[in-house]
């Protein structure tokens, strides 16, 4: 792939040059450091119990930097989670006299069950669902651990909970904890940049455009949510071990709440953010403690401060802190040189890429759609115009699985894709740009056209992050927006916000793009220069189907068009004759 | 069977005060497009209001007004504490203020009242009347009564009244209704008014079936969430029927299965109703869609 071509004298040089163990090699050294200090540091018990508090507290609420910051899904059971893991280990260590390791990945593997079947359950809904259901969830649990004594010895709980052999002294079961710590801290930190990490941060900034980027959300949420309910689990096993004792109050409803506010007050979108918002809410409530003479008044506060902080720090401390440091990285960070963009739309069916027939969607009553048939050759430009409330979006939706038909099928390059879902299509090989843009708007250009060029199925990137980089670059460079790559996307003009939206769809080598009015709101000049990126796109042989009013752009870029008047096709063929059709000048112009 | 009459009644009374709650969850929630998780404090706070409005020897019925004008002020503080600030932002940030809101006015009563359950006593001297094999009481028959006449109230109100029509069109299309002339600001303002005012209502209606206690409001929310949910979200008849359906179920649930696990049966019925029917009974507004 990507052979660099002759007339790119500059060699596109590694984006990465050192492995990303050794770039990483300082958080290690850093957490070998902290591991030392807890193992050999003399703490008087008080201290140590906060420690160890914060400790395991910090890796539940890094489950929720996973859910809420990275895939913006809500979950307000996570003390649920967490007394899951802990009463596995609580009641594994004493009535049943299992090992700690086997209740410890017991612990886990309930929560992971439990996180994964309340989010198959619900996160095909709306935010305001899952928030319910979770807080149904963590009712549920409270009710059954205060309830059912013959199983978890009720109000009472369970003491004498065991630790594992080898960490028996309080000191290096406080160092394997901080130990635990790090290795999770480093795998959630990492998870941003991974293809599920992006995957995620896509869905939060945007599922209908995540959707039509190849991108699974369903899965995706229920893998951030099973994730976070998973570490809740782990988290909660450590702190029985720690404590010795559980009992169902510290894993009431006000204790999810305290970890939400962990999590948004350090910063949710960053594992850095989730400790340090930690640390504080344990150890401001040890500085407060003078507050606890009065029942109440501590959480009256505490209730306060959440919603100031909703008010006033969105992004929490640490997100504050490194929005500053974001904008001053981004400005000398320059993006390597890329090599020309190759677009080897695959060919797979005969001369027809896509085959729509008898295509319908009805809304109610109204006929939408109604029985159209459309075929785009391989390597023209289609266009499909029509006036106002035709039925081009609707059918352009339909196509991209937004809409199921109500009738019909669709057929592309050989593929029945008519009962797929959007991401499966894009799989399949469709890519798409939208009429009003639908960019992930907290990443930058590159990251954006990253998610693009991830498209399963893409035959055009290679293994690891380099080769994805490498070919975003590519398609980035193409549009000619290479060298603001690194630049967020709420500093380019609605212009150039379309280009990079067609970038994403190029970097995924479709075998069609399909374009919604990729004209609207551009000027002139910006026209001009689309008109000339579409010439490019059609010479390397990708078929592109276009929906626009600009009769001129059309009338030029079109070999074929299609025109849909209420819903129905009215003229197809050849563009010159199509557009001199009378049925089409009436359409457009009213019939004299 | 006079049993199950009997209980009929009485989950009929307190799905009656889960339909008024669930009732200002979807006015705020039409109104906003937020779901408010303090809604339930309102029937708490309301309660201690007049808890202290009684023992302050205010008669019954002014003691009745006060907590209701104080719920009206604390709308109007909520919103613009709460709601207002935080109004073009997404729905989380929304959400999550709302909980803080939550955590902060159930302490508030804890910090200032203490936390023993206080007692309320009903609206009416007899305690109730016997009918064939079914005792009906009061404060339930009050209960259902009041309900009854709110729902009435609601549909006049909202369908008959320039206002009513004003709130629905700003719930329909925000930007719409301000180009036509209609400030958006003061009719999301009275939306968190009636809201607190209805949540109020159920929590004093409740309070001598109930003790009155800090989770009180926690409590009756979840349930009254719950019953928007199975009802139908953002349908106001929804919220009514998921309501009196929730505490039937809730009652029926007691008796014949486990007492100790009465709470968790709302929350089981909603699992169940999310997972096989998620657009509830009256079927609206599940997916946002593009």
């Amino acid at each position: 792939m990507s052979a660099p071509s002759d007339n790119m004298s500059i060699p596109a040089p590694a984006i990465h040059s050192k492995p990303l163990l050794v770039r990483h090699l300082p958080y290690f050294i850093g957490a070998a450091i902290l591991v030392v200090l807890a193992a050999t540091l003399r703490f008087d018990g008080y201290v140590h119990n906060i420690l160890l508090q914060a400790t395991t507290f910090a890796i539940a609420v890094f489950g929720l930097s996973v859910v809420l910051g990275l895939c913006g899904q809500i979950n307000l059971a996570q003390a649920a989670f967490f007394g899951l893991g802990a009463y596995a280990v609580g009641i594994g260590t004493t009535d049943l006299q299992i090992s700690f390791w086997l209740c410890l990945v017991g612990g886990c593997v309930i929560s992971l069950l439990a996180g994964a079947l309340l989010g198959m359950s619900t996160l095909r809904l709306g935010g305001h669902y899952l928030a319910m259901v979770t807080i149904s969830f963590q009712q549920i649990v409270t009710l059954v651990m205060i309830n059912a004594i013959w199983l978890t010895r009720g109000p009472d709980g369970v003491p004498n909970i065991k630790r594992p052999e080898l960490f028996q002294s309080s000191q290096s079961y406080l160092a394997f904890c901080v130990a635990m710590l790090a290795i999770v801290g480093y795998l959630v930190w990492h998870l941003a940049d991974t293809k599920l990490g992006r995957a995620m941060r896509a869905v939060r900034d945007n599922e209908l455009a995540a959707g039509v980027n190849g991108i699974d959300v369903f899965r995706t949420k229920i893998y951030a949510f099973a994730l976070c309910a998973l570490l809740g689990g782990l988290a909660g096993g450590l702190f029985a071990g720690g404590f010795a004792y559980v009992s169902p109050d510290q894993f009431s409803f006000a204790e999810s709440i305290v970890f939400l506010t962990m999590s948004l007050l350090g910063g949710v979108a960053s594992p850095i953010g989730s400790a340090i918002g930690t640390g504080l809410l344990i150890l401001i409530p040890e500085w407060l403690r003078f507050l606890k003479s009065v029942p109440g008044l501590y959480l009256a506060i505490y209730g306060l401060f959440v919603i100031l902080i909703i008010r006033f720090m969105p992004d929490g401390i640490w997100g504050f802190v490194a929005d500053g440091f974001t904008r001053w990285r981004a400005k000398i960070k320059a993006p390597p040189a890329a090599a020309a963009l190759q677009l080897k739309p695959a060919t797979v069916g005969g001369d027809t890429v896509l085959e729509v027939t008898g295509l319908s969607k009805h809304f109610g009553g109204l006929k939408a759609v109604d029985g159209v048939d459309i075929a785009v050759k391989r390597g023209g430009v289609h266009a499909l115009i029509g006036p106002n409330g035709s039925g081009k979006t609707t059918t352009l939706n339909v196509l991209s699985g937004l809409y199921v038909a109500t009738a019909g099928k669709i057929v592309l390059d050989g593929t029945d894709i008519t009962h797929m879902p959007p991401h499966q299509r894009t799989a399949s090989g469709l890519g798409r740009t939208f009429q009003n843009i639908r960019l992930f708007r907290s990443m930058t250009a590159l990251e954006n056209v990253e998610i693009g060029a991830e498209r399963p199925g893409n035959t055009m990137v290679g293994k690891g992050d380099d080769a994805l980089t490498e070919r975003a670059m590519e398609a980035l460079t193409f549009v000619g927006l290479g060298s603001r790559a690194n630049e967020l996307i709420s500093s380019f003009s609605y212009g150039h916000q379309r280009l990079i939206e067609i970038a994403r769809a190029l970097a995924s080598n479709p075998t069609l793009l399909l374009l919604d009015e990729p004209a609207a709101g551009l000027n002139s000049t910006e026209k001009l220069e689309l008109h000339e990126l579409l010439k490019r796109i059609a010479a390397q042989g990708l078929t592109i189907l276009i929906i626009d009013h600009d009769m001129t752009l059309v009338s030029e870029a079109a070999q074929h068009i299609t025109v849909l008047n209420f819903g129905r096709r009215i003229a197809d063929g050849e563009s010159m004759a199509v557009l001199r059709h009378p049925d089409v000048v009436s359409a457009y112009l009213g019939s004299e | 069977m006079d049993l199950a009459l009997q209980l009929l009644f009485t989950g009929i009374g307190i799905g009656a005060v889960y339909a008024l709650v669930a009732l200002g969850f979807v006015l705020i929630f039409r109104a906003t497009n937020v779901v408010n998780f303090a809604q339930g404090e309102f029937s708490m706070v309301a309660a201690y209001l007049m808890v202290v409005a009684v023992e302050a020897g205010l008669p019954y019925w002014a003691a009745f007004i006060v907590a209701l004008l104080g719920m009206a002020l604390l709308g109007v503080v909520f919103n613009l504490g709460v709601y207002y600030p935080l109004r073009h932002r997404t729905y989380l940030p929304v959400i999550i203020a709302t909980i803080g809101a939550s955590i902060l006015l159930a302490n508030s009563v804890l910090a200032i009242y203490g936390p023993q359950p206080q007692v309320l006593q009903g609206w009416f001297d007899t305690p109730g009347i016997q009918l064939g094999p079914v005792y009906l009481d009061s404060q339930y028959l009050l209960i259902i009564g009041v309900t009854i006449c709110l729902v009435i109230f609601n549909f006049w109100f909202f369908e008959k009244t320039l206002l009513g029509k004003k709130l629905q069109a700003t719930s329909q299309d925000k930007e719409m209704a301000s180009l036509l002339g209609i400030s958006v600001s003061t009719m999301i303002m009275i939306t968190f008014i009636y809201s607190a005012v209805l949540g109020g209502l159920a929590g004093i209606l409740v309070a001598p079936v109930l003790f009155v206690s800090i989770q009180m409001g926690s409590t009756i929310a979840l349930k009254a969430f719950a019953a928007t949910i199975i009802g139908g979200f953002g349908d106001v008849a929804g919220a009514i029927i998921g309501g009196l359906a929730l505490g039937v179920i809730e009652t029926f649930g007691a008796a014949y299965i486990s007492v100790p696990y009465k709470d968790g049966f709302a929350f089981l019925v909603l699992i169940a109703f999310l997972i096989f029917r998620p657009q509830g009974i009256f079927g609206e507004r599940v997916a946002e869609k593009a």
